[in-house]
């Protein structure tokens, strides 16, 4: 994964709170043995009607969100099921970041091994963010900071193995194979069924 | 500090720690058992390729296949058609050969949905961590086990290391006192704590079930109940094992015998919370009173007793695009409306108690006319011995499609789905839009009202009929 410092992009706002991955991607399109090409199928059942033609008003389908790589999001993004092909069909669409009040633990976790940015802001900083879709925002990751247009900023937590990770580009797996030795320790120390 | 009083889960967790965490990293926990099916797989095996990596343990890591598989007996033996869903079977069958890890495939006469396949193997047991890709892994907790749900590139990290990096939760006691009343089930039960405390109300957290309501239950009804946890936005739901769990285990195919057996108790009976040991955060809960359940909207946080109204507030966004994709008015009544299909079947109600208590409602009555009732149970196990008790009988009889175990109609990857607009009772664990298929319209209920709605054609108190 390429190192990312900082983030500065314009912002596409959907605003549902509890958007479920079966949402993000649906079900139907797991079927995949890649990870690759997912984007088409984002939201795809809010995309498109049951003939397969684009809904005009939904917001993934407006030009303004072609070069939008945040999505703000209703409170509880990302709730229900473990699928990465939610975190890969986001990234494959453009999204480098998400932004909400609340982000379900796993989809959180995958996120952040794709390179999307979970980003949990407070309750005013979100409603701004509701309020001015479009707006240009800049996430700066080192300091764990959100500023928007209008000079406020907004302090998020992430935690600091996954910015490491982020910031440098680090592979998790990497780190947990030069494990090696405590694991092997630990498996001489509980061997199969104690 | 060692002596401290620790819950549950600060046990186990602390028993797997391979390394703890720091400020900078998170601690390295050690898994058990790693269980694996067709759907969140196949890219973990291709980075492990790309990388040039082994299985570390194929020992602990079991397959199967659920999700994607074929619930009609002709298409499952007779060979799939060509596609994707049959490119991502052998895509499995391929890794586990390639891998060395024991596969449950199509003709295996112990293969089943994951969740119901560990518990029933005994792979699944107190004290141990265990991790799928799939977030309702947290059903294995109802052993006392920590069992969460995991993204496709930690599948990789477990498939490679045994490991996993984590933050450690925190805790949430969720105390049931009383006891369920008649026809009122363990999905009853959690449906209420999820409409309770919300789905995100245990986000971040470890929920463990205490209580009476929880001592007095099967294990199925557990399993049931830490099943939906995730539904609660909680990666993890714990029950202490007791009497009940061992009494479950004993004897079955992957659980220690004869001396083995007895160490093995002797080690699970200090699984529980200590007197005096602290969750970050503790709910009190009354089973007495609560009422047959059932969802009306888009998420299971949407629910209410069967007998009620929906709610019917103006302001809410979020209810009004719920109520407006399930084409209910607000304030309406559920009770009396009509429903085209009925699926009694999933990792949180497809055991053998769930298809018994269809069974019993449903026994000398018949399905609606106009409505498709499929039952799927949830091993091949399952499917045996329903067979042999006449339970599956009971259901050809009525006029259900009685089918092979699989994920089926939970999800709709098979081609088994609700149709466009169609309105579905359904024992599984989402009501998310088109989560049983495109357009479809899903209300959450236990086996008892799902029976019910079947025999009636439209959404009915169970106590109607049994009391
Ligand atoms: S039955 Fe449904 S919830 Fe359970 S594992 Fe299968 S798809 Fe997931």
């Amino acid at each position: 994964m390429e190192p990312i410092t900082q983030l500065r992009s314009k912002t596409v706002v959907i605003a549902n709170s509890d958007i479920d991955t079966d949402q993000i991607i649906p079900a139907r399109f797991l079927t995949t043995t890649d990870q690759d090409g997912l984007g088409k199928y984002v939201f795809a059942d809010w995309r498109f009607d049951d003939k397969g033609d684009s809904i005009e008003d939904f917001v993934l389908n407006k030009t303004e969100a072609n070069d939008c790589g945040v999505l703000v999001a209703g409170h509880n993004f990302g709730c229900g099921s473990s699928r990465e092909h939610a975190a890969w069909a986001l990234r494959d669409f453009g999204f480098r970041a998400v932004v909400s009040t609340s982000i379900a633990d796993i989809f959180r976790s995958n996120a952040l091994k794709n390179g999307i940015v979970p980003v949990e802001v407070n309750d005013d900083t979100h409603q701004w963010l509701l309020a001015n879709p479009r707006c240009e925002v800049t996430i700066d990751i080192g300091h764990s900071v959100l500023r928007l247009p209008n000079g406020t900023q907004c302090v998020f937590s992430i935690d600091s193995f996954a910015r490491h990770c982020l910031l440098y580009g680090v592979d998790p797996l990497g780190y947990l194979l030069s494990q090696e030795q405590a694991i092997s320790t630990y498996e001489r120390s509980h061997p199969c069924g104690q | 500090m060692e002596n401290s009083p620790k819950t549950l889960f600060e046990k186990v967790w602390e028993d797997h720690l391979v390394t703890s965490e720091t400020e900078e990293t998170p601690a390295v926990l050690y898994v058990d058992l790693h269980l694996i099916h067709e759907v969140t797989s196949p890219q973990a095996f291709s980075s492990l390729r790309e990388r040039g990596l082994r299985v570390r343990r194929p020992e602990r890591t079991l397959a199967t296949m659920d999700h994607s598989t074929p619930t009609r007996a002709d298409v499952l033996y007779g060979g799939m058609p060509k596609g994707a869903a049959q490119n991502q079977i052998a895509t499995l069958e391929g890794n586990c050969k390639e891998f060395g890890i024991e596969l449950y495939d199509l003709k295996s006469k112990q293969r089943g949905i994951v969740h119901v396949m560990g518990p029933e193997l005994g792979a699944t047991q107190p004290g141990s961590t265990i991790v799928c890709g799939d977030s309702h892994t947290s059903t294995h907790g109802a052993f006392g086990a920590l069992a969460f749900g995991i993204g496709t590139t930690e599948v990789a990290h477990v498939l490679a290391t045994q490991s996993l990096l984590q933050r450690k939760p925190k805790t949430l006691g969720i105390n049931i006192k009383g006891t369920l009343g008649k026809s009122v089930t363990a999905k009853d039960l959690i449906l209420a704590i999820i409409g309770k405390i919300g789905v995100d109300g245990g986000t971040g957290h470890v929920i463990e079930y205490r209580g009476d309501a929880i001592s007095a239950m099967s294990m199925d009804a557990r399993m049931t109940v830490c099943n939906m946890s995730i539904e609660a936005g909680a990666r993890a739901g714990l029950i202490a094992p007791d009497e009940t769990t061992y009494h479950y285990l004993e004897g079955r195919p992957m659980c220690p015998t004869g001396t083995d057996w007895d160490h093995a108790v002797a080690r699970w009976q200090q699984l529980k919370t200590d007197e005096g040991a602290a969750f970050d955060k503790e709910i009190h809960f009354d089973a007495t009173a609560l009422e047959p359940m059932i969802t009306y909207g888009t998420n299971p946080g949407m629910m209410m007793p069967i007998t009620g109204r929906v709610p019917a507030n103006e302001g809410d966004a979020a209810l009004n695009r719920a109520l407006d994709y399930m084409g209910i008015a607000p304030g309406e009544p559920l009770m009396g409306r009509p429903i085209d299909v009925v699926f009694v079947g999933s990792c949180t109600n497809a055991r053998l108690s769930d298809l018994r208590q269809a069974a019993v409602l449903m026994a000398g009555r018949r399905v609606a006319s106009g409505v498709r009732m499929l039952v799927v149970p949830g091993s091949q196990e399952i499917k045996r011995r329903a067979e042999a008790e006449g339970l599956a009988q009971v259901f050809v009889d009525a006029g259900a499609e009685w089918r092979e175990s699989g994920c089926s109609m939970c999800i709709a990857m098979n081609g088994d789905s609700v149709g466009p607009g169609q309105y579905a009772v359904s024992t599984s664990n989402r009501n998310f839009e088109g989560r049983q298929g495109t357009g479809a319209r899903t209300f959450l209920a236990s086996p008892l009202t799902a029976a019910a709605a079947a025999v009636s054609g439209c959404i009915s108190d169970p106590r109607q009929f049994l009391n």
